[in-house]
C-alpha cells in the first residue's frame, strides 16, 4: 500500500531552494539546548519535523541538506532517518493528510467503511492524492487510540469515536472549508465509560 | 472492585484541571520534597517492597530496575520515559499525559533521584501532538514554579525534563531502539548486553521506563508500599489503567485492581460484550503482542501477569481487544501480521523476511487458500523467528498466529476444506 511516509525515494520533480524561516531557526537553537553540546544529532527529528512543517508537510532533499547542514551531521545519515520514520513524508501531499486507522481494534468497530468513505468523498484512492490536492488518504497503522475507535488523524489533530456519517461530514467540512471539531465526534471528552459521562 | 480511594488516576478522564493548578488539588506535588528526603536508597527499597512491576509490557519488577543503575559511576545518568505508546489496543498512556502530566512529572522527579539522574527524557511518540503539547505546558508550569529545573522542589537536587516527539516507529518502544532514535538515528534495536543501565543513553547509565510505572511511583511512596502491595495479589500488586477495546458497549480505559476477573472487567466498566457474554468469541488480554484467548478461558480468567501467563498468553500493556462472533477472527489476526510486517525495523533476517512472509501466508489463510500442511508450515516458521531476534518484535509477530491456531485450528481447517470444495 502506498503511503508518502513509507516510500523510500527522494522525490525530485520540485527542485526548491530551502531556507529556515526567521522564526524556525529561533526554535532550532532552543531545541538543540535539550541536548548535550557534543549530541546535537540527537535533534534530527525534531528538526526535520521542523522542516516538514515549514515545506507544507513533506520533506525535500534540499530541506534535509539543510537538517544536516544545520547539525553538522553528513546527509546520508538524515535520509535514512528521514525514511525509517513513517511521518517523514518524503513526496508532496495535499492539505489535509487523513490517516485513516486500519489495524485491528479500529477494524472491529468498522474502519473499513470509513475508507471507503474517505475514497468517495476525497475523490482518490488510498494512498493517492485528490487532484484537486485538498487531500492526501492514507491507510496506517495503529494510532494509540484504541478505545476510542475508529479514529483517523487529519494533519496534526485525532479524530474519535467516528461512523460513516459523523466521518463523511468532517471531510465535506474541510472540502467546504468550514472548521470542524476535533476529538470525539460523540461527545466524549476522553475515553471514559460513557454512561458516566450522561450521569 | 477498586473503591475510589484506592485509585492513583484521579483525572483520567480530564473532567478536572490537568494544569498545575488542578494537579496541586489532587494532592500532587505537595509533599514531594519530604519523599525524595527519605534518600534514594529507601525510595528504590520501598519500590521493591510495593512488588510494583514495569507497565510497560514486560512487566519486570521495577525497583529492581532502578536498583541496577551504578551509584558511582562518574558519568551523567538519565532516566528515559518511554511513552511512545503504540502496541495495538493500547491508549492509556495518552490519557496520564493529556489529563494528568503533573503525575506523570513528579514521578520523574522521584524516579529520577532514586537513580541518580539530573537529566530526564521524555520520548512520547510523534502522533501525539495534543498530549505532547499538554505535557510540555506542564513541564514549563513545573519549570516556572521550582517544582524542577536548579534546586528542584527545594531539595538540592538540579532535575531537568526534556520532551522529545518520535516520528511514527513501533519498535521505537523497545528500549534500545527508543535510545537509538533518541541519539538521532534509525530506530533499530541494539544487542544487550551492554544493558541501558551499564550504557544507555550516550553510553551514560539509563533506565528506560513506560509512563505509567512513573506515574505510580510516588503514589506508592506516599501511602507505604504495604498499601499497594495490599492491592491485587502476591507478585500482581497494585492497580492497573485497563484500556477495553473493540467489540464492547463502551470502550473505555478504567484503573481496576491487578487480577480482576475479565468477566467482571468488561462487563462492569464497559458496558458488556455487544450481543452479551455469551456472543464472545475471542479476547486479546493485553495487547497485540500476546496469543488470544477463547471465551471458554475468558468465563473465568483473572487479569493479572501470573494468570494469564498460566494460560499462555500474558498481561502485556492489559489491553484489552474484545472480539465477538460477528469477527473474522483469522482476518482480526491476519491484521496484526501486518501491522508487524509494516513495523519491523529490517535488521534480523528471521523478523524482516518472516513478518512478511507470514502476513502473506495469514492472507491466504483468510480464504482458506492454502493447503493443510501449511498450517504445521507456518507453525514452524513461528517457531524460528522466535527468540531468534534481537529484540522482541519477532516474538510479538509469532505469538498471535500462535495464539489463532492453538484455539481456531478447526476454523481455518474448515475454511481449506470449503474452498477445495468450490474449487473442485
Amino acid at each position: 500500500m502506498h503511503h508518502p511516509g513509507t516510500n523510500n525515494k527522494v522525490y525530485k520533480k520540485i527542485n526548491d531552494n530551502f531556507e529556515w524561516s526567521s522564526e524556525n531557526f529561533k526554535k532550532i537553537s532552543e531545541i538543540i539546548k535539550k541536548y548535550p553540546s557534543n549530541r546535537i544529532q540527537s535533534a534530527v527529528i525534531p528538526l526535520l519535523d521542523l522542516a516538514q512543517r515549514q515545506n507544507n508537510g513533506w520533506l525535500s532533499k534540499n530541506s534535509m541538506e539543510k537538517v544536516a547542514e544545520t547539525l553538522s551531521m553528513s546527509y546520508i545519515r538524515v535520509l535514512e532517518v528521514a525514511t525509517f520514520y513513517s511521518m517523514f513524508n518524503l513526496e508532496p501531499i495535499g492539505k489535509n493528510f487523513v490517516q485513516i486507522c486500519r489495524t485491528t481494534p479500529c477494524w472491529l468497530r468498522g474502519s473499513d467503511k470509513l475508507s471507503k468513505v474517505a475514497q468517495e468523498v476525497c475523490e482518490t484512492n488510498i494512498g493517492e492524492t485528490s487532484d484537486d490536492e485538498i487531500f492526501t488518504v492514507v491507510e496506517v497503522e495503529c494510532l494509540g487510540a484504541c478505545c476510542n475507535a475508529p479514529m483517523v488523524q487529519i494533519n496534526d489533530d485525532y479524530y474519535e469515536d467516528l461512523d460513516e456519517e459523523s466521518f463523511k461530514k468532517i471531510l465535506q467540512d474541510l472540502k467546504d472549508n468550514k472548521s470542524i471539531k476535533v476529538g470525539s465526534q460523540i461527545g466524549r471528552k476522553s475515553s471514559q465509560p460513557e454512561r458516566k459521562f450522561d450521569a | 472492585m477498586l473503591k475510589e480511594k484506592d485509585k492513583i488516576f484521579k483525572n483520567l478522564y480530564g473532567f478536572d484541571d490537568w494544569k498545575l493548578e488542578g494537579a496541586k488539588k489532587r494532592g500532587i506535588w505537595s509533599n514531594t520534597k519530604e519523599l525524595i528526603k527519605m534518600g534514594s536508597e529507601k525510595i528504590v527499597e520501598e519500590i521493591k517492597n510495593s512488588q510494583l512491576r514495569g507497565r510497560g509490557g514486560a512487566g519486570f519488577p521495577a525497583g529492581l530496575k532502578w536498583s541496577f543503575m551504578p551509584k558511582d559511576s562518574g558519568k551523567d545518568h538519565y532516566l528515559v520515559v518511554n511513552a511512545d505508546e503504540s502496541e495495538p489496543g493500547t491508549c492509556k498512556d495518552r490519557e496520564i499525559m493529556r489529563n494528568d502530566p503533573h503525575l506523570l512529572l513528579e514521578g520523574c522527579l522521584v524516579a529520577a533521584f532514586a537513580m541518580h539522574a539530573h537529566t530526564c527524557y521524555i520520548y512520547i511518540r510523534g502522533e501525539y501532538y495534543s498530549e505532547s503539547s499538554n505535557l510540555q505546558k506542564a513541564i514549563d508550569e513545573a519549570y516556572a514554579n521550582n517544582l524542577i529545573g536548579k534546586n528542584a522542589c527545594g531539595t538540592g537536587w538540579d532535575f531537568d525534563i526534556y520532551l522529545h516527539r518520535g516520528a511514527g516507529a513501533y519498535i521505537c518502544g523497545e528500549e534500545t531502539a527508543l535510545l537509538e532514535s533518541l541519539e538521532g538515528k534509525k530506530g533499530q534495536p541494539r544487542l544487550k548486553p551492554p544493558f541501558p543501565a551499564g550504557a544507555g543513553l550516550y553510553g551514560c547509565p539509563t533506565t528506560v521506563t513506560n509512563v505509567e510505572t512513573v506515574a505510580v511511583s510516588p503514589t506508592i511512596l506516599r501511602r507505604g508500599s504495604k498499601w499497594f502491595a495490599d492491592l491485587g495479589s502476591a507478585n500482581n500488586t497494585g492497580t492497573k489503567i485497563f484500556s477495553i477495546s473493540g467489540h464492547v458497549n463502551n470502550p473505555c480505559n478504567v484503573e481496576e485492581e491487578m487480577g480482576i476477573p475479565l468477566k467482571e472487567l468488561i462487563e462492569k466498566h464497559a458496558g458488556g460484550v455487544i450481543g452479551g457474554w455469551e456472543n464472545l468469541l475471542a479476547v486479546i488480554p493485553g495487547g497485540a503482542s500476546v496469543p488470544l484467548l477463547p471465551k471458554s478461558i475468558c468465563d473465568t480468567v483473572k487479569m493479572d501477569f501470573d494468570s494469564l501467563k498460566e494460560v499462555q498468553s500474558g498481561l502485556g500493556t492489559a489491553a484489552v481487544i474484545v472480539m465477538n462472533k460477528s469477527t473474522d477472527i483469522v482476518e482480526a489476526i491476519a491484521r496484526l501480521s501486518h501491522f508487524y510486517k509494516h513495523e519491523s525495523c529490517g535488521q534480523c533476517t528471521p523478523c524482516r523476511e518472516g513478518t512478511g512472509w507470514m502476513y502473506r501466508m495469514m492472507e491466504k489463510m483468510v480464504h482458506g487458500n492454502v493447503k493443510h500442511q501449511d498450517i504445521d508450515k507456518i507453525l514452524d516458521v513461528t517457531k524460528q523467528i522466535e527468540g531468534h531476534t534481537i529484540c522482541a518484535l519477532g516474538d510479538a509477530a509469532a505469538w498471535p498466529i500462535q495464539g489463532l491456531f492453538r484455539h481456531f485450528r478447526p476454523e481455518i481447517e474448515k475454511r481449506i476444506q470449503e474452498r477445495n470444495r468450490r474449487v473442485a
